[in-house]
């Protein structure tokens, strides 16, 4: 088939969003869901795409602190406050706490669930210091996991809250690990 | 670079060059593909396609089996770090190219550790006898005087002697065969395997930076989505793609029945996707919902004996009591929470595709006939995906990207949406057990009669035919018949059991296409074996787990039972003799059950405890007790995480899980249609006692826990409520 003739469809405007510290300009439709612009435009490929619906958390991030599902916040709303990804909490080398935790209890088969689970948790101890597990089955009752590695996220869970606050404690009251 | 690595680069860059390089904090993948010399698979029966060490004493190992989330390359690479006495941290891993790694087969059935593992331990074994004779002619010593540690090989009376692998055949061939005679160490001798190492890849996973198959991209590639069918087996009538003309730069692939749209940007190919129009003929090919099971039973098959004995009527005839039952499985899904990507780049001689299959040699394969290409055009490099629990849509996404590819003439990423996973993966197998059975006056089983309906389970690309991809049968290619496999796993009870018949009925086709989910037919045989032995149990008036121990004599499955049962403080009862069953209220109950996988492979005993909510109806799974045997245990944490998993999904499929559909197609088409076990749901906790065995090989231990768990629910409810439910997902108040 041949293809379909736009030849000038309206040019998308470009936004400016703070990604992990940094400013970047991206020139994408309004519309588009925030997932895709960082995963193809600024080569962050953390979150992941899991069903477009907000259905299953694997592509969550924080905008302003707060966990957000990116697959569905358009562009045009994800400019509100900055945007952190996994990428933007540690490196293998400099982990942010959390994701020590989960390293630490290999909380994890395929992984592919984790960026959301990390983000979510990192969220749910910036405001809650010492989850319950009813706290933290709560908070991550929005993110799904088939390899069945939940007993150990859980565990992951109560030990970043744990590393955060010797963290915390280490660096005098007030600091924001996220 | 030694020259080992060289030449296999060489070979290698002929065909394609794929080069790493970071972009925004994120590895891409960069690919360009030049006409050249015909790669070749690596042959098995040489060392130099297994191992090279570089003149920097590196140690890259070429594994044909891939890591699909379970830890196995971590646990492979410990099996070869032992053998060759060599650094765990100082081996590279290549894994599933097509072009570069063996041909081990694809990784399934558990085999990973069991087979793969024993072919890389001789591959080890013989790298380090060939470094040895190296040395002795070095060192001017005798072999027996050399001792071998930390990859490098010293005189044993004098230890400053010594020299270091790549001192010794760094960059250079070891030119060899793997003779499989290779003397290997004893496992009293281990000190890698056997150890909890954590897992390799798990920290560039924590952190965002493990490149996974979603998130390969290749220089120009076009984004696409596909346009499957509106019902199963309807035909593509017309396209209207008057919504396309707003969208920058989309267009459609068209291809007899298949159907697909590209667009340079990804979110402009889902608005094609979404905006175009097309015509499809009707179809109701699909029986009614509660008609499905009578279905199944009605489908014509080819009957397999599994196992027979003459006197099976007879001695059932005979019983003191006799018992019987039906059980139902519906069909089930992978549900990857990562919907299946394939990237394909097709040049007229040569095409590359990066998949998340789980047999890239296979692919290789069946993709070329796809594309009506000699099969050393294609080479398939295998990307780590979504865990898949089997045969999901990973291989259907490979061929529809090297479909559009060829169509379009560039580089092509294709990415399932949702819908496209849980509509169009192959499923999980619905069948039918049957279950009747005499028992003696000493409380006895005496005789057993078994029969199953079970589609196939398998339907896997095979290497000399395309037909088995969706895109080649919307193409126009008929399905190819194949055998059926898998549905007679663990048809068979394993327990000592006398005048035992088994009868598999092998359909010759299903409604729904259907491939390998965890386990194949297992869970389901096991299902019905071990919800029917607490059925007997009662019958006798005796307490399951002890039942279960008058009818094994084989010493490790008595020790597994043992176990599991000492592990969760086991009171002996005849279910339900505490006639507790109050129409509203919560009530406890507790089950047990007991598998020993393919009847061959790990033993596993499972206690489960469930808290049954009876006004409501709602079962939840409290405290799960697991006792697992699997031989030699190469990663007690691995090990750990796989049988947790393994639990976890189990639960998951007893409790919640049914592929709806309705006369055309598929209805569970995301989470909330095809729901599975949250955070919320899932138990406080999962107890396993792993017993080792250090002078026993290893079996297969990828699967076998997932197999006792559906039957231990049933019981536990049973135990909770007095309801013996034998439909799966079991459903309290579903038949009112």
């Amino acid at each position: 088939m041949p293809p379909s003739s736009s030849p000038s469809p309206s040019p998308s405007p470009s936004v400016r969003l703070i990604v992990n510290g940094t400013p970047r300009d991206v020139t994408a439709a309004p519309d588009t869901p925030l997932l895709y612009v960082l995963r193809d435009d600024l080569g962050l490929a953390g979150p992941k795409f899991g069903c477009g619906l907000g259905q299953c958390g694997a592509c969550i991030v924080h905008i302003d602190g707060t966990a957000v599902r990116s697959c569905r916040t358009p562009l045009s709303a994800a400019a509100r406050g900055p945007i952190t990804t996994i990428e933007g909490l540690g490196t293998a080398d400099k982990p942010h706490p959390v994701q020590q935790a989960f390293i630490e209890e290999q909380a994890a088969q395929c992984a592919y669930c984790i960026s959301g689970m990390i983000m979510s948790t990192a969220a749910l101890i910036a405001r809650t210091k010492r989850p319950t597990r009813q706290q933290i089955r709560a908070a991550l009752n929005g993110n799904l996991c088939r390899c069945g590695a939940h007993m150990r996220i859980m565990r992951a869970v109560e030990r970043a809250a744990e590393l955060s606050v010797a963290q915390t404690n280490r660096n005098g009251a007030g600091g924001d690990n996220v | 670079m030694c020259s080992a690595l060289s030449r296999r680069e060489f070979l290698k860059s002929s065909g394609v060059l794929v080069v790493g390089f970071s972009f925004g904090g994120s590895r891409l993948l960069q690919a360009s593909t030049a006409a050249g010399v015909a790669p070749v698979t690596p042959p098995a029966a040489q060392l130099d396609s297994w191992l090279a060490i570089s003149a920097d004493g590196s140690i890259t190992v070429y594994c044909g089996k891939v890591e699909l989330g379970t830890g196995v390359s971590t646990a492979l690479r410990q099996i070869v770090a032992e053998e060759l006495d060599a650094p765990f941290q100082r081996i590279t891993w290549v894994q599933g190219d097509s072009d570069r790694t063996v041909d081990q087969g694809p990784t399934v059935g558990s085999q990973s550790v069991k087979r793969g593992g024993a072919q890389l331990r001789q591959a080890a074994a013989e790298a380090r006898a060939a470094l040895l004779e190296l040395a002795s002619a070095k060192l001017g010593v005798p072999v027996t005087s050399l001792v071998v540690a930390d990859a490098a090989i010293s005189v044993q009376a004098s230890p400053s002697r010594r020299a270091t692998f790549a001192e010794l055949i760094g960059g250079k061939r070891f030119e060899r065969a793997v003779t499989g005679k290779a003397q290997t160490k004893a496992p009293s001798e281990y000190t890698v395997v056997g150890k909890p190492i954590r897992r390799v890849e798990l920290p560039s996973k924590m952190t965002g930076r493990h490149t996974y198959m979603h998130d390969v991209h290749v220089d120009g590639m076009l984004h696409a989505r596909v346009v499957r069918p509106a019902s199963i087996g309807a035909r593509l009538l017309s396209v209207d793609d008057s919504g396309l003309r707003d969208i920058t730069d989309a267009r459609v692939v068209r291809k007899g029945d298949f159907l697909a749209v590209v667009a340079p940007r990804e979110w402009d190919a889902i608005r094609a996707a979404q905006a175009l129009k097309p015509a499809w003929s009707e179809s109701a090919p699909l029986p009614a919902t509660d008609a499905l099971h009578d279905t199944l039973m009605s489908i014509p098959a080819t009957d397999r004996v599994v196992t027979d004995a003459a006197e099976v009527p007879a001695a059932i005839a005979r019983a003191h009591k006799t018992v019987k039952a039906r059980y139902r499985w519906p069909f089930q899904m992978h549900a990857s929470i990562g919907p299946s990507c394939g990237v394909a780049d097709v040049k007229s001689n040569a095409a590359t595709i990066w998949s998340s299959t789980q047999g890239a040699h296979t692919l290789k394969g069946a993709i070329s006939q796809l594309l009506g290409m000699p099969s050393d055009a294609v080479h398939v490099i295998w990307t780590e995906g979504s865990g898949c629990y089997g045969h999901n849509g990973s291989d259907d996404a490979a061929a529809d990207a090297a479909l559009v590819s060829q169509l379009v003439g560039r580089p092509v990423r294709v990415q399932w949406m949702r819908a496209d996973e849980h509509g169009w993966e192959p499923k999980g197998a619905a069948m039918v057990m049957d279950v009747s059975a005499g028992l003696g006056e000493n409380g006895r089983i005496v005789g057993w009669d078994y029969a199953v309906w079970t589609p196939t389970h398998s339907s896997r690309p095979n290497a000399q035919s395309a037909a088995n991809f969706v895109a080649a049968q919307l193409a126009g290619a008929t399905p190819s018949a194949r055998g059926s496999l898998g549905g007679e796993r663990n048809a068979r009870h394993t327990y000592a059991i006398p005048n035992t018949r088994v009868v598999a009925h092998l359909l010759q086709s299903a409604p729904l296409r259907t491939s390998s989910l965890r386990g194949l037919g297992s869970p389901q045989n096991s299902f019905a074996n071990e919800s029917f032995m607490d059925e007997l149990a009662l019958a006798a008036g005796v307490d399951p787990v002890e039942f279960r121990l008058r009818h094994l004599t084989e010493p490790r499955a008595i020790s597994v039972v043992k176990a599991a049962a000492r592990l969760a403080n086991w009171e002996p009862r005849v279910s339900h003799s505490r006639a507790q069953s109050p129409a509203s209220g919560v009530t406890s109950g507790r089950g047990f059950a007991f598998v020993q996988y393919e009847g061959t492979e790990a033993l596993v005993a499972a206690v489960v405890d469930v808290e049954v909510d009876n006004a409501r109806h709602t079962v939840q799974v409290r405290r799960v007790r697991v006792a697992h045997d699997c031989g030699l245990i190469v990663n007690p944490d691995g090990l750990r995480n796989q049988i947790e998993g393994n639990v976890i999904q189990s639960i998951s499929r007893t409790l919640k899980e049914a592929v709806a559909f309705d006369r055309s197609r598929v209805t569970s088409l995301d989470w909330r249609s095809y729901p599975i076990l949250t955070f919320a749901e899932v138990p406080e906790s999962i107890e396993v006692e792993l017993i080792d065995h250090p002078e026993l090989p290893s079996v297969g231990a990828g699967e076998a826990s997932s197999s006792p768990i559906p039957g231990a629910v049933a019981n536990a409810i049973y135990d909770a409520t007095g309801v013996r439910l034998r439909d799966v997902p079991l459903r309290l108040g579903a038949t009112g």
